[in-house]
């Protein structure tokens, strides 16, 4: 059976384990009229059967599942030829991912190696002969839970107690997914980069002026020594980063306080909402909007100055990316305005201050620690963001300060080096791993800062 | 704190004095609140002019110019031998069907070159179109009958006004000879837009005219079913946890230090987990909605438990002490009284989730959902590409009229969008419950 449809053979199997187990249950005690003398509900004793039909099942399935095709790997990769067994471990996972592509179909038959043919057929026989495994251990495990489960139901038996537990269990494990994607994240991306860093030195890395990730794939190759110095990159992600927060921060800041300060209480109904949909458009959009009309129309604008504006130019990206960040700026801003006590402002006024000055002297300073954490946050936001800059700005990666010439980020980078067929091991591709390490280290370091601001103050006036 | 070197002022003076500092207070007043003013005004003017862009260049993209011609279903071309079979009817050689019938319309077009001009006119895919109705019914081989066919997707950009007549011939995708035709057909009601069903039912295509979104929705849907499969339940069972079980220590402290930092992580870096875990690690397939559908999940699970546990702080103690009271136990009161209580909130949570898994595509970029593929995705292992993939990859087409269809695009993924956000505050207003 596949997966899929041994899921759902397990699904109803646990449905009639529930069954079997509430049937059960107030089949000992004589029927709905002896309830009283079971321990728990009847429906306690079918969801114990049907949890541990089905939970200890799963968990096989799924370890099984995640580690057939690694088992079948290797064993396909001891019956190839020796001549293909003998290769360099690159052109050996060149093989294997022929062999993966033709047993996906992706790929026609004739257009692969004998070898190949052949491997991907014994892939094949062997995931058939697993999946019967599989199949057959998992119908084998729940019949016997439910088994074992009917024997040893009595009217004693503490069925909500172990339910309980179970599914607190449950809880908790649901929980720990947070703690294991940062994990994953941290050791799936740290490992690839410093596989890279083992190629290329960190120092050249983080301190080089020159980017161009093209390896030798020939030792006498000329002109493609490639190099992995990422100043030009953060150097081109800090400019749109800028132009963005040029853009985003006054606007979002001014709406906040016109909208939590003077607006009408019906303006603000409506007007809140609007702005925060710039929040909810999907950034491709952006990147479209970019490319499309704001690129051209200051290239356009350019030339009528006299001015040389290339058409992938880190303005047209961060004014964009500004527009982007106004609504996270404007209701980070908000909350923070919205939070400071009426009693400083009725304060102010009581000295005579107009509206503005309360504002500017009174509210904003109060406010301020929580504007400056919700800025960071946009920042990191601006940092990390991708579809945009992939989309308007360029690939080319100039070291330089000038908003009109075309400029490329990190995020740009990681798209580009990992976008397309490439083996896993060059260093082309694990510098995005190395960049992607970077981007997240940086992002959280943001991240962490805004936080512990935004709660710092927030507690002051709770 | 006075200063007594200064000579005392009258209170004349003085009223005189603020009298003229508050004209510059009262101005410097009303500029701070013309300043606020403008930012919002200056924010919406960005949201209609953004909006205003996508539909006049989207909008069009729902129709498509089509060119009537009478076509003769030509026996000697279609089913020489005249025994029907199907392989014959399959590979007979519909493009002369067609050269035939536009060289009956101008017959004055004479010449190779001028032949293979007036042949561009009409769409590559014409052809297929006219062989599968010829398949479906064979019984129209000898006869003439008016049908509408696919034009170019230079002749479509020129009946929509979006291609530049004053160029010189050589900047245009049109020549002359090509614009006078096009221009006659169009005079005798033979060239029309029409309802562009290619664009909402079919799969991507190289060529305009041809592509459509309906294997990107295909492959959103799959997505987003799996998504919401996998993130509301883990979702709230882990809010569950955190708000009614857990006991405040190092370890919930850390959970909780996680989810919020996971929450402004990059999407792209979620993509980087996928590509290194799902694909590189655990080998499931590329370009699939599964592995989509779990980078997506851990992407959206921080809005999900961050809504829910609101949800579920809101749900006041005085319930759970009721239900305790009367004996339950706490998962019971859990189940029975605080979740029903706060779903409505954790579902508006989920939907405003899901609107955002609906718009992500940098990570989908990661995990290589951004291959050309034609064929309408049948399952969550096959090849599929989602909607806000298929409007980048447009984007980056070259033709001319792959800008309308992006836009296009764009206007059916904004259209889910508001649908989405939408249900989230009819559910958030009708459910909303104070305390």
């Amino acid at each position: 059976m596949t997966p899929a449809a041994l899921l759902i053979a397990l699904t109803l199997f646990s449905v009639g384990a529930f069954w079997i187990g509430k049937s059960r249950s107030l089949a000992l005690v004589g029927g709905s009229r002896g309830v009283r003398n079971l321990h728990s509900l009847p429906g306690h004793y079918g969801l114990m059967t049907a949890l541990w039909c089905a939970l200890p099942a799963l968990l096989v399935m799924g370890l099984w599942l995640a580690f057939q095709d690694a088992i079948i790997l290797r064993l396909i990769t001891d019956h190839l030829p020796a001549g293909v067994r003998s290769l360099p471990a690159n052109d050996l996972s060149l093989v294997m991912n022929d062999v993966r592509n033709l047993v996906a179909g992706n790929v026609p038959a004739d257009s692969v190696s004998d070898a190949v043919r052949a491997a991907s057929a014994e892939y094949i026989e062997f995931r058939g002969i697993s999946r019967m495994a599989l199949t057959v251990l998992i119908m084998v495990m729940a019949i016997a839970a439910v088994i074992t489960i009917r024997s040893r139901i009595t009217p004693q038996l503490r069925a909500r107690n172990s339910v309980e537990r179970v599914i607190e269990w449950l809880l908790i494990g649901c929980s720990t997914i947070a703690v294991f994607t940062t994990i994953g994240i941290v050791a799936s991306v740290a490992f690839e980069a410093f596989r890279f860093f083992s190629i290329i030195h960190p120092f050249d890395f983080l301190f080089g002026t020159s980017w161009s990730p093209q390896m030798a794939i020939r030792a006498d190759q000329v002109g493609s020594s490639g190099s992995f110095g990422a100043v030009p990159l953060f150097a081109g992600t800090a400019l749109i980063s800028f132009i963005a927060m040029f853009i985003a921060v006054p606007i979002g800041l001014f709406s906040a306080i016109y909208l939590a300060e003077y607006a009408h209480p019906k303006f603000r109904t409506w007007a809140k909402p609007l702005l925060e949909v710039l929040a909810g458009v999907p950034t491709v959009v952006y990147g479209f909007f970019a490319a499309l009309t704001i690129g051209p129309a200051l290239r356009g604008w350019g030339e009528s100055f006299g001015l040389n504006v290339a058409s992938e130019s880190a303005l047209a990206a961060g004014f964009v990316m500004g527009i982007m960040i106004i609504p996270f700026v404007s209701s980070l801003a908000d909350d923070m305005i919205s939070a400071v006590p009426q009693s400083l402002r009725d304060g102010a006024y009581a000295l005579g201050a107009t509206r503005s000055e309360t504002i500017k002297q009174v509210v904003m300073r109060a406010a301020l620690p929580g504007i400056v954490g919700g800025v960071l946050l946009a920042v990191s936001r601006a940092i990390g963001e991708t579809m945009i800059v992939v989309m308007a700005a360029g690939l080319a990666a100039n070291l330089t300060a000038n908003p009109l010439e075309a400029v490329t980020t990190v995020t740009v980078q990681i798209v580009t080096l990992l976008v397309g067929d490439q083996e896993f091991d060059s260093p082309k591709t694990l510098a995005a791993f190395a960049l992607g390490l970077v981007l997240f280290l940086v992002t959280l370091a943001l991240n962490v800062l805004a936080l512990h601001i935004v709660r710092k103050y927030r507690e002051q006036y709770e | 704190m006075s200063n007594t070197n200064k000579p005392r002022r009258t209170p004349k003076e003085t009223q005189a004095v603020v009298e003229r500092s508050l004209r510059r207070r009262y101005w410097a007043e009303r500029r701070f609140r013309a300043y606020g003013f403008t930012a919002v005004t200056a924010g919406m003017a960005f949201l209609v002019y953004l909006f205003f862009v996508i539909f006049s260049n989207g909008i069009g993209a729902f129709q498509q110019t089509q060119i009537r011609l009478s076509i003769y279903f030509d026996p000697q071309l279609i089913d020489p031998s005249g025994n029907r079979n199907i392989d014959e009817l399959r590979a007979a050689d519909y493009p002369a069907v067609i050269r035939a019938a536009l060289k009956a319309r101008f017959p004055e077009v004479e010449g190779r070159a001028a032949t293979r001009d007036l042949m561009r006119l009409v769409s590559g895919s014409a052809a297929f179109a006219l062989q599968k109705q010829v398949i479906a019914d064979p019984s129209v081989i000898g006869t003439t009958a008016e049908r509408w066919v696919l034009a170019s997707d230079a002749v479509d950009l020129l009946q929509k006004g979006r291609m530049d007549r004053k160029l010189s011939e050589a900047e245009r995708p049109l020549s002359d000879n090509q614009i006078a035709w096009a221009d006659k057909l169009s005079a005798e009601g033979a060239l029309a837009l029409k309802f562009n069903k290619t664009f909402v039912t079919g799969g991507d295509s190289r060529e305009p005219e041809n592509a459509g979104i309906w294997g990107a929705v295909v492959g959103s849907f799959y997505m987003l079913l799996l998504t919401l499969l996998l993130s509301f339940p883990i979702g709230v069972a882990t809010a569950v946890y955190l708000e009614e079980f857990a006991r405040r220590n190092r370890w919930t402290d850390l959970i909780e230090v996680n989810i919020n930092n996971l929450a402004a992580v990059p999407s792209i870096v979620f993509g980087l987990l996928g590509l290194a875990v799902f694909i590189g690690f655990f080998g499931l397939p590329r370009s699939a909605p599964l592995v989509g559908a779990m980078v997506l999940t851990l992407l959206t699970l921080p809005t999900i438990i961050i809504a829910s546990r609101a949800a579920l702080k809101a749900v006041p103690p005085s319930i759970r002490e009721a239900a305790l009271g009367m004996g339950a136990s706490k998962i019971q009161t859990v189940v029975h009284h605080v979740l029903p209580l706060a779903m409505p909130g954790m579902l508006t949570g989920t939907i405003i989730g899901m609107a955002r898994a609906l718009g992500e595509s940098a990570p989908l970029l990661m995990i290589g959902m951004v291959a050309f593929i034609v064929d309408i995705p049948k399952g969550v292992t096959d090849a599929a590409t989602a909607l806000p993939v298929q409007v980048f990859l447009w984007s980056d087409s070259p033709e001319r009229g792959f800008v309308e269809k992006t836009s296009g695009a764009i206007i059916v993924l904004l259209a889910f969008l508001v649908v989405m956000n939408t249900t989230a505050v009819i559910l958030r207003k009708r459910f909303e419950r104070r305390w």
